[in-house]
């Protein structure tokens, strides 16, 4: 039986990172991410997505362990002191390990 | 006044009231779209008929303005305004570079009057764009290696109100007014309306700073205040000087005295991270963009008018 668990990352970030994000996924060895438009709330204030400067997005990708992370290091170490971003993981069970 | 500000009154009045009233997104893109090529188009048309040999020598020196005025600002902020080097080098960006919705309150309230403008005013609004940006991220950075220029410079150039007003200006330049004619009803019949929607939700935007505001405190009131009027009347000399009518040197001035709040929080947030987004947006978004529609724009006209009088 092959292994069919893998770590899920979500991403809640501003939404002017998006591009330079989603092609720093793939060269960190990601297959694929979804992006979705986000609103809400933290320590930078309200984000409600209202106009391009105070939206959010919110960037889910499905990977093995050891590409995990390596984007959680480089999220860390580019974007953690300046932007607004979170990030949580959890483990996940997939129907087509191949694809991730 | 101009029946088109007191939408942005009762945008910032129902934001400030925390009404629901509130435009999609979509429509927000697509009032900016309209106005970006309306303006675009309006000059392209006038631009054909214009002698291009006189507007060369004029757009160089609208350039040159463009790069001076960070360089203006810079200093002043740090010295006086105490501000760290990134965020005097973000401000400096934002003020250098204009903002498009007062340029079209700025032609909105010359057209109220039956005031006729140089039809190169929309050419130098593209100019004006760029160049203080580029000039605060070299303030902030220095010629530093390791900067993603080519990225930065596909962000300035290729962002959406370049794109748009330069698309205007060639497709208004190439089809000339005759060309132009058919899409007139939804380009320039419907502009003041297009205008006075884009102000409400440019209330409610201006309402949504108001928070920042009001930690901030008087520094940013003071500055975004006092930075337009200077910047304005350094404006309207330029035109003044470069043989502009009145029209043109208002809108001269209104482009120098305004400040960016689209492409220059765009790049600033890429290249400089460390500057504080907010400081500079609400500035420009909460302070100077609602002084300059209420107060500066009729200042910079009579201030226009009287360097014509009295200088001829």
């Amino acid at each position: 039986m092959p292994d069919d668990s893998r770590r899920l990352i979500t991403i809640v970030t501003e939404a002017i990172l998006e591009v330079e994000l989603c092609e720093a996924l793939e060269k960190l060895g990601a297959t694929g991410y979804t992006v979705t438009n986000a609103r809400g709330s933290g320590n930078r204030g309200i984000r409600d997505a209202g106009w391009s400067s105070s939206s959010n997005v919110r960037v889910e990708v499905v990977c093995k362990e050891e590409v995990a992370q390596r984007i959680i290091t480089h999220l860390r170490d580019n974007y953690y002191n300046d932007y607004a971003m979170i990030l949580f993981e959890s483990d996940v069970r997939v129907l087509r390990p191949d694809k991730f | 006044m101009d029946p088109v500000i007191w939408f942005f009154v009762l945008g910032l009045v129902a934001g400030l009231a925390k009404s629901d009233l509130r435009l999609p997104p979509a429509i927000y893109d697509l009032l900016s779209t309209l106005l970006l090529i309306t303006i675009g188009l309006k000059g392209g048309v006038e631009l054909a008929r214009s002698d291009v040999a006189a507007v060369l020598p004029q757009a160089a020196g609208v350039l040159a303005i463009g790069f001076v005025l960070p360089l203006l600002v810079f200093p002043v902020l740090r010295a006086i305004g105490r501000f760290g080097r990134a965020d005097a080098a973000s401000l400096a960006a934002h003020y250098g570079s204009v903002s498009v919705a007062t340029f079209a309150v700025g032609v909105s309230f010359l057209v109220e009057r039956g005031v006729s403008y140089d039809s190169q005013l929309p050419l130098f609004l593209v100019l004006l764009e760029v160049p203080a940006i580029v000039v605060g991220i070299l303030l902030a950075r220095g010629l530093r290696s390791g900067q993603r220029w080519g990225k930065l410079l596909h962000e300035i150039f290729l962002g959406k109100s370049i794109v748009l007003l330069v698309g205007g200006l060639g497709i208004g330049w190439a089809a000339g007014s005759e060309g132009i004619a058919p899409l007139e009803p939804l380009f320039f019949d419907l502009f003041k309306g297009v205008l006075a929607l884009f102000l409400l939700e440019m209330g409610l935007i201006a309402a949504s700073q108001a928070q920042v505001l009001r930690d901030k405190g008087l520094a940013v009131v003071l500055f975004g205040i006092l930075a337009p009027v200077p910047l304005a009347a350094a404006g309207a000399a330029a035109g003044w000087l470069m043989g502009l009518s009145v029209g043109g040197t208002t809108l001269l001035a209104v482009l120098t005295g305004s400040a960016s709040y689209i492409a220059a929080p765009a790049a600033m947030r890429i290249a400089v991270p460390e500057a504080n987004p907010s400081l500079s947006l609400t500035a420009s978004l909460g302070v100077t963009f609602p002084f300059n529609i209420f107060a500066g724009i009729p200042f910079y006209y009579w201030i226009a008018t009287a360097l014509h009088q009295w200088g001829g």
